[in-house]
């Protein structure tokens, strides 16, 4: 396998790099305000909306997205389907980064941050804490990742030794990197479990966990080709339609399965007459689900719509933009009505947001031009996957 | 275990047990009121006396409720708190120890009654909530606040002595109350226990909510994360192991 080895490392600068560095001192700024003068000054939450901002996006949005990683995972490393190989290391890429970009938003949002390593010690009767495992899972998911990770770096830096010893631990790795995610994927929802008769039966059920675990798999492979398309856009590469047709087909089925859970649970719940009551929530709740499930359900169904470049991203917007409401929706439309008061976030909890993403993108790009993330294109001519053999070049 | 029966019927709304509170606790006077139509209880209020004007009958009448932790038999903050910060002492007060808290607020996402509060303006804030008077109760004291009530309004001893009063005290007076003790059955029961004469629902309280108490309820998704870790890592071996010939070795670069 040749690999075009640039020499040293490199980070091509441009103008919307400039950019992206700037929000990220600035954000580091906001982040350091809120380490020092407390939650108060950083941030709206209130007694009322003592989860806000960086709770719903940082964390709960930030982990649902990021679900391209175990999803694309489980097919290529578990399955060994072949075929999706081509979008493994990329998926794993985003996935491993916006672990990363988590953890921090949590700690950000932790008040008593020196106690950050708490949760880590198991104190009598801390494990009956759905957090204890969404703190240990989340935690462990990160190392696996960084690990995984591991063995593509040691192929650039040349360590036959140390790369040896990384191919002999991805298999338990690759088990775990599909483990962990599928505990806590569904923990996040379990976290609302608690909050039965506050938070709006449309939401609220005792399902919680399986609803966020499957639309954390269904949106991997939306992500994973609106990522695509913005690294083919960048990079002036072909976006591998053929592969992620297949991929969210896959997709497709598992929105599938959730929207028939979702009928039923609602229907033993006894809340469709809630569905179409013309409230807030009922609206925001349609929206959701027919925006953001049942539409691009039927568009990954056609073929002439998944195989089109345009088609498969809208769909997969739509798709992105449905579990962003569905966690909004969770976090604030449903419990709006119990909670009362009132919470819009502050200028600073955006800015750490959009910190963190800038931060992300700028890794990413570092890491895809210096490391074999994309697939080689002379491998993978459009229209035909190579089927055995996927390999990788170093982009920029 | 140890609880108060607060009568709303004989409280006359002075506020004596706010003060006894403040005073015990050292907790600072802040703006947020702590008695009257708008008392709310804060990080520096672990417990007010809200009024309520409310209809009863043909006449309108003040009613006044003393807000505070429940001090649940089996409490949501304490099962909801990943770091055993929260904890259910054998005497029958909910406590908190700042020293292990990570500030994550799951326990205010967690209590069904939205008692617990949070120290907004401080840089490492604590969680704040009635303690019960802890020390005291655990000496055989009862809580501060009830010790200076001059209405006879708030009465401490055991829970089940507690509860049986209060139901005779609605079978002894026909008429005078609801029938119904908020706090036996809510949420799996509390240690503080109310009587009222008009509908709690009036009174700020959140009525036909689940008796079954919020550990429970998470109890019945987290029993299953090992058996699913287990169960999962098994299939996810198999699966591997037997699709592993198939499409390609792993290393295939
Ligand atoms: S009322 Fe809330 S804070 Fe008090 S013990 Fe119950 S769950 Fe905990
Ligand atoms: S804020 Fe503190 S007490 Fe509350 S759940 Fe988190 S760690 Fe536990």
């Amino acid at each position: 396998m040749a690999y075009e080895f640039p020499e040293g490392w490199r980070f091509r600068m441009t103008g919307w790099r400039k950019f992206f560095i700037l929000v990220f001192l600035v954000a580091v700024g906001v982040m350091i305000y809120r380490l020092v003068y407390g939650l108060g000054a950083a941030t709206h939450l209130n007694d009322q909306w003592p989860w806000g901002w960086w709770i719903a996006v940082d964390v709960l949005i930030g982990v649902a997205l990021a679900g391209g990683g175990y999803s694309t995972a489980f097919l290529v490393h578990i399955l060994h389907r072949k075929q999706f190989a081509p979008v493994a290391r990329a998926a794993l890429l985003t996935s491993m980064l916006g672990y990363i970009l988590v953890l921090i938003g949590l700690f950000m949002d932790i008040g008593r941050w020196y106690n950050f390593w708490r949760p880590f010690l198991v104190y009598p009767g801390s494990w009956h804490s759905v957090l204890f495992e969404v703190f240990w899972c989340i935690s462990l998911y990160t190392m696996v990742q960084v690990l995984e990770f591991g063995s593509i770096v040691f192929e650039r830096v040349k360590s036959d030794w140390l790369k040896r010893v990384f191919d002999a631990m991805l298999p338990p790795l690759f088990i775990l990197g599909v483990v962990l995610p599928t505990l806590h994927q569904s923990s996040l929802g379990s976290l609302y479990v608690v909050t039965v008769d506050r938070l709006d039966p449309l939401w609220w059920s005792i399902a919680l966990p399986i609803f966020f675990l499957l639309s954390s798999f269904f949106v991997g492979p939306a992500m994973v080709t609106l990522e695509g398309s913005l690294a083919a856009k960048a990079y002036g590469r072909q976006m591998e339609i053929p592969v992620l047709s297949r991929l969210v087909k896959v997709g497709a089925w598992v929105m599938f399965i959730y929207l028939v859970l979702k009928l039923i649970d609602l229907g033993y719940r006894n809340q469709f007459g809630h569905l179409f009551d013309g409230s807030l929530e009922s609206n925001l709740f349609l929206l959701e689900i027919v925006g953001g499930v049942i539409v691009p359900m039927i568009m990954f169904a056609i073929p002439s719509v998944r195989n089109s470049a345009g088609g498969l991203i809208t769909a997969s917007v739509l798709t992105v933009g449905g579990v962003i409401l569905n966690r909004m929706n969770v976090v604030f439309t449903g419990m709006a009505a119990a909670m009362g008061g009132h919470y819009f976030p502050k200028w600073t909890e955006f800015m750490v947001t959009a910190g963190l993403i800038a931060l992300a993108v700028l890794a990413y790009c570092f890491l895809v031009e210096n490391f074999a993330i994309l697939p080689a294109e002379e491998h993978v001519p459009a229209g035909k996957p190579s089927e055995a053999h996927t390999s990788y070049t170093v982009v920029g | 275990m140890k609880g108060v029966l607060v009568d709303i019927t004989r409280c006359v709304g002075c506020g004596s047990c706010v003060v006894a509170c403040k005073l015990y606790n050292n907790l600072p006077w802040s703006n947020a009121p702590h008695l009257g139509k708008d008392a709310v209880l804060t990080a520096d209020n672990w417990t007010v006396v809200k009024e309520f004007d409310v209809s009863k009958g043909k006449e309108s009448v003040w009613r006044f409720v003393k807000e505070q932790c429940f001090h649940c038999l089996e409490p949501a903050c304490a099962s909801a708190c990943f770091a055993a910060a929260f904890r259910k002492t054998p005497e029958g007060p909910v406590i908190y120890n700042e020293r292990v808290c990570v500030g994550c607020r799951y326990c205010m996402i967690a209590c069904p009654f939205s008692i617990p509060k949070y120290e907004w303006q401080a840089r490492f804030p604590r969680v704040q909530k009635c303690q019960m008077c802890f020390y005291r109760v655990k000496d055989g004291e009862m809580p501060a606040c009830v010790s200076v009530c001059p209405a006879g309004a708030l009465k401490f001893g055991d829970r089940d002595a507690l509860l049986k009063e209060a139901k005779e005290r609605i079978a002894q007076n026909p008429g005078r109350y609801v029938n119904h003790v908020y706090g036996e059955k809510e949420y799996g029961g509390t240690c503080w226990l109310y009587l009222s004469d008009v509908p709690f629902e009036q009174l700020g309280f959140r009525t036909h909510v689940s008796t079954e108490s919020i550990p429970h309820v998470s109890e019945r998704v987290t029993k299953w994360t090992l058996p699913v870790a287990g169960g999962w890592a098994a299939v996810l071996t198999a699966l591997y192991l037997a699709t592993k010939g198939s499409g390609g070795a792993e290393k295939s670069h």
